[in-house]
């Protein structure tokens, strides 16, 4: 059987969701994207350059048959701005499907609870599929799964550290209570990083960062995918207890007397 | 003095993307776009934080002092 991702129901192949931003141009981009193997790409909402209106416009980019487009709210700071994102984003035609974001401080980028537990509550009612980008905290990612998100999305470390999976007992615990996916967002550094989340059960990684902001983007975009899909994989083959002592490969009988 | 063929060009303020804009009176969001040279498809409108949807692109006119936001996608994470 195949092992699929499904996101409020519907299903997808590929556990890797990547970001669009810090390429060099879009050309970039693309091929980042296409070497990744994700489906689901983030893009931000903001304002168009009325000065310069005709720039190439990132969604000429993206093949929407291909790429399923995931909006987020990056870079408000109150419910009521990830709202409204919300809500403009939808109009763009893309789908209900949203990035809930809600930053409670520029310097650490780490997400103000309360007010994205607010948005969320609103978001739900308003019948977006809402992904949100908490701490790696499991009583938050409880109250957003009962709230109604499709997914709960803990950090691995702040937003473009580079840092990896710096509470695997805080993920290991939301993934025990999980009902929903669980997709560790940001923090991601290097392929084993996306490994370990995979390996431990996670059923998805989405980075930025680590792809975009690499030497060679498209190489570290292949090498994403080959981390994710290969930890998934030691995740289902399920791996050995981890032991002191030493355990013979080899046969101990018929050694040579 | 005004005379009988003096031309009055009506003109309003209105707030695009937190900049002032001087248009003609009562101009329609899908003739705005049309003169920032916007293509429609590729933006979300919103008028005094309301989201207008694209088929009321024409028939929405636009007041003085309104404010407009004109979003689109970019890259991001």
């Amino acid at each position: 059987m195949e092992d699929l991702l499904n996101l409020a129901g519907t299903n997808y192949r590929s556990r890797l969701i990547v970001g669009t931003g810090k390429y060099k141009d879009f050309q970039e981009t693309k091929k980042a994207i296409e070497v990744s193997g994700a489906e689901i790409v983030t893009v931000a909402v903001r304002r168009v350059n009325i000065t310069d209106p005709n720039k190439e416009n990132l969604l000429d980019y993206l093949d929407p048959k291909k790429h399923t487009i995931l909006p987020n709210t990056a870079g408000c700071y109150t419910a009521e701005d990830a709202v409204r994102t919300c809500r403009l984003a939808r109009e763009a035609g893309v789908g209900k499907m949203i990035k809930l974001e809600v930053i409670g401080d520029d310097k650490t980028l780490f997400p103000d609870i309360p007010a994205t537990l607010d948005a969320a509550r609103i978001l739900v009612k308003e019948g977006f599929v809402v992904l949100p980008y908490i701490n790696d905290d499991p009583i938050t990612a409880k109250k957003l799964q009962d709230i109604g998100c499709a997914a709960v999305m803990p950090l691995a470390a702040p937003i473009g550290s580079g840092l990896g999976i710096r509470n695997p007992y805080n993920i290991r615990i939301i993934l025990e209570q999980a009902t929903v996916p669980v997709i560790v967002d940001a923090g991601v550094g290097t392929a084993s990083d996306a490994a370990i989340a995979m390996e431990m059960g996670c059923d998805g990684v989405l980075m930025n960062t680590a792809i975009a902001s690499a030497r060679d983007p498209i190489l570290m975009a292949e090498a994403m995918r080959l981390g994710v899909e290969s930890g998934r994989k030691a995740f289902l083959a399920g791996r050995i207890p981890k032991k002191l002592y030493a355990t013979a490969s080899s046969p101990l009988e018929g050694i040579l007397g | 003095m005004v005379t009988a063929d003096t031309v009055f060009l009506l003109i309003m303020k209105v707030q695009v993307n937190g900049e002032e804009k001087e248009i003609a009176d009562g101009l329609s969001i899908a003739r705005l776009l049309e003169e920032l040279q916007i293509r429609p498809g590729r933006v979300v409108v919103e008028l005094n934080q309301d989201v207008v949807s694209r088929a009321a692109h024409d028939s929405t006119l636009l007041k003085e002092g309104d404010a407009l936001e004109i979003v689109h996608f970019v890259g991001g994470g």
